[in-house]
């Protein structure tokens, strides 16, 4: 066949199906979330002889958040397994919250074999088309020599430049047919994709004019910090110049919550003294954010006053939400670096006290100083999880209100201590990513923080927990009702429940059908007991907290308000405690 | 107003519906897409026409470049170039002054490049506007079936859209 000697001696056989394995073993995996079917079972057949942890899920869409989850807290890629049709269709959920939170994750579908696709073979379906808009990039595989390609660019996609979910769909005949193959230890280079960028000299020089003649900044920390590993930098700038640091909510961890220049979450649930600061800035440092809609409100008021810098790694984000003054397209750590180069320092001492001094009309408002009438509330709880690891928990959490009081009430000190979906708003993501997190970190110790109605969304990875054996804790904010979407009916539609109120099962004896163990808190003096309980525990702990039922998330930013136009909490409760069963 | 991108991309299965799918999740509106080859092996490049302001062309165009296919994306816009769109028209030639045709045809620089009993059939190449007011001019003597290829483009002078450098 005219092969140059010596080639085959050399270049051992492998089956696209240990291909695939060959890759993630050197892409430096061990560990993948999956669920196996027809057209992945070559890749399942060849896993055995690989030295790689297989966490068996219940649902294709556990797979993916665990991915997500494993890479948000340990900074590594994720990995999730499926088979074609429903298999590949049950990612959707998990590679669009990837995809919205810039998390690097690699999905590895199978595909029919390629001589089917097209003729609506069973299982058929056309995966690579349906992500195509929530994917960084895709492919579909249909000979066993591009697979290592594809695999090499796959990882390469989801880690650099700003991170983001890949799909690699390989059709089964490429699985099993087999080529003569070794490691290709080079670089990969995209001819389309150079995330590398110049240093934007006169941008810089222009952002420190800005910095210079400002009175008032306000530093926008985004998840960008957290993903650049730019904490140090951050804080070195920040106390260079004297200004505060306002946080979004995927960017909660990337400066400790105990920094006296850091004030807190802004936005729709932000604290009144971080909006204001906002509003009232003459100066907006945007560093590694993208002016959400849920961190801006009315986009036409927003800071109206402040002129903005924009720092981010993706040049789509510069003058997508608000156009900026001065824009730097670039890593992060990198981009602060050079700031500290350029910048002298300066003291802002009486804006810093202005801010300080918006925080007592706070202080009455806060649902801590509630005298302690019996209720249970989230924020007790939560408050008390945070107190009791000492702020050194792993928190993920769903999406809600649950998620909301976490940002306000656990306090945040390092990087990756926070897991939420902020920007695709999934719920069911708690449990699945917080099993994930804890593969990830196993020294962690991780808190699923998570709602009634979320909970039980992805209920079944528990079983997946108690199978691998994976410990986590789990504290179900219990108020028997969707309750974020109620907040919005109390609020926007005349208290119409229109399908909210929630009758749920018995979650602590779902924990034990599982073999885990479950327990209940139903008064502010049982939390301490039961976190430590589930803490002292060694396998997964379940905590049914059941909270008051009617409460809100204060402050909040009606959806297109102007941000400093907040409804806040009252200073005298005016709670509904009236602990009727809503159904 | 109207923005005419050029974009050389990568000739690889899917590019095409990625650059489609980019618009459409987007909210853009494509007016016309051509899309072909270029003199470089491998390299493809497509004229797409949108109707947007300024600011909205610089988003696509950032939008685009997130594209791992998309090479090179220049917004014709902003610079002197020529453009060009092809039409071929079925004209209805029965029970009408076929004299009334054949001036059009004349004045146009139209070709006629096929005729049967009932119809002509006329090849109308041209900036797009020009290509507009032919069609305008035949509207009254009965169009029977008219294709429009989308406008192409290019900047005028020395300076030329080239995938060289990102080989």
């Amino acid at each position: 066949m005219g092969l140059p000697s010596g080639r085959l001696a050399i270049m051992p056989t492998r089956t696209g199906a240990q291909i695939i394995w060959e890759c993630l073993v050197h892409e430096g995996v061990h560990t993948v979330f999956g669920y196996p079917g027809g057209a992945i079972l070559p890749a399942y057949d060849a896993m055995l002889d690989y030295p790689v942890r297989h966490v068996l899920v219940r649902h294709e869409q556990g797979a993916t958040h665990m991915a997500d989850g494993f890479a948000r807290a340990g900074g590594g890629v994720g990995v999730a397994v499926a088979t074609s049709g429903p298999g590949a269709t049950n990612m959707v959920t998990g590679i669009a919250t990837a995809m919205m939170d810039s998390s690097p994750i690699v999905c590895i579908t199978g595909q029919v074999p390629s001589k089917l696709i097209g003729y609506d073979a069973f299982q058929e379906t056309d995966i690579t088309g349906i992500t195509l808009p929530i994917t960084k990039h895709s492919y579909l595989v249909t000979r066993v020599e591009d697979i290592m390609p594809a695999m090499k660019e796959a990882f390469h996609l989801a880690k650099s430049g700003r991170p983001g979910p890949v799909l690699v769909d390989v059709t089964k005949d490429a699985q099993q047919a087999s080529v003569d193959w070794k490691w290709d230890s080079s670089q990969v280079r995209l001819r389309g994709y150079r995330p590398d960028r110049p240093v934007m000299r006169e941008a810089l020089a222009k952002a420190a004019d800005l910095i210079r003649n400002s009175r008032r900044p306000v530093i926008l920390a985004g998840q960008g910090v957290i993903q650049s590993g730019a904490t140090k930098e951050l804080l070195a700038l920040a106390e260079r110049i004297d200004s505060p640091i306002a946080m979004t909510l995927l960017g909660l961890g990337g400066v400790p919550a105990s920094h006296p220049l850091n004030l807190g979450m802004m936005g729709m649930h932000g604290e009144a003294w971080v909006n204001h600061a906002i509003q009232e800035a003459d100066l907006l440092l945007a560093f590694g954010m993208r002016f959400d809609d849920r961190v801006t409100g009315n986009i036409k008021t927003y800071a109206s006053h402040a002129k903005k810098i924009h720092v981010d790694i993706d040049p789509s984000e510069i003058n997508k939400n608000v156009v900026a003054d001065a824009a730097i397209v670039g890593d992060l750590r990198e981009t602060l670096a050079d700031f500290l180069e350029l910048l002298e320092p300066a003291d802002h001492a009486p804006w810093l006290a202005y801010i300080d001094s918006m925080k007592g009309d706070a202080a009455v408002r806060d649902i801590q100083k509630l005298p302690d009438t019996g209720h249970l509330y989230a924020a007790h709880v939560i408050n008390d999880i945070w107190r009791i690891t000492g702020g050194n928990a792993v928190v993920v959490t769903d999406v809600g209100q649950h998620q909301m009081w976490e940002a306000q009430y656990y306090h945040h000190e390092t990087p990756r201590s926070l897991i939420t979906s902020g920007g695709l708003g999934t719920m069911g993501f708690a449990v699945p990513a917080a099993i994930g997190a804890k593969i990830a970190r196993p020294d962690a110790e991780v808190w699923a923080i998570v709602g009634d109605g979320g909970f039980q969304m992805t209920q079944a990875e528990l079983a997946t927990a108690a199978q691998e054996g994976v410990k986590i804790n789990i504290a179900i904010i219990n108020n028997g009702y969707l309750g974020m979407v109620r907040q919005w009916q109390e609020f926007f539609y005349e208290r119409r429940y229109a399908a909210t109120p929630l009758r749920s099962p018995d979650f602590a004896k779902i924990a034990e059908a599982h073999g885990l163990e479950g327990l209940r808190a139903e008064k502010r003096s049982e939390v301490a007991a039961v976190v430590e309980r589930a803490r002292a525990a060694e396998g997964t702990v379940l905590i049914d907290f059941r909270v008051e039922q009617e409460d809100s998330v204060y402050p909040m930013v009606p959806a297109g308000a102007d941000l400093h136009a907040m409804i806040r909490r009252p200073e005298r409760s005016v709670l509904a405690e009236t602990g009727a069963d809503p159904i | 107003m109207h923005h005419t991108l050029v974009a050389l991309v990568e000739d690889k299965p899917g590019v095409l519906n990625r650059v489609a799918s980019l618009f459409r999740r987007r909210n853009f509106n494509i007016e016309s897409l051509t899309v072909g080859r270029t003199a470089e092996p491998g390299i493809s490049r497509m004229t797409i026409v949108i109707d947007s302001d300024q600011a909205s062309a610089e988003r696509v165009t950032a939008y685009l470049y997130k594209l791992v296919n998309v090479l090179q994306v220049e917004d014709l816009g902003a610079v002197p170039a020529v453009a060009r769109d092809l039409a071929l028209v079925k004209v209805a030639v029965a029970g009408h002054d076929r004299a009334a045709l054949l001036r059009v045809v004349d004045e146009t620089r139209a070709h006629i490049v096929d005729s049967g009993e009932q119809t002509m059939t006329l090849e109308i190449t041209g900036e797009p506007p020009h290509v507009d007011s032919v069609i305008s001019r035949l509207e009254p003597l009965g169009i029977i079936e008219m294709v429009r290829t989308g406008q192409v483009a290019m900047r005028r002078g020395d300076t030329a859209l080239s995938a060289a450098q990102y080989s």
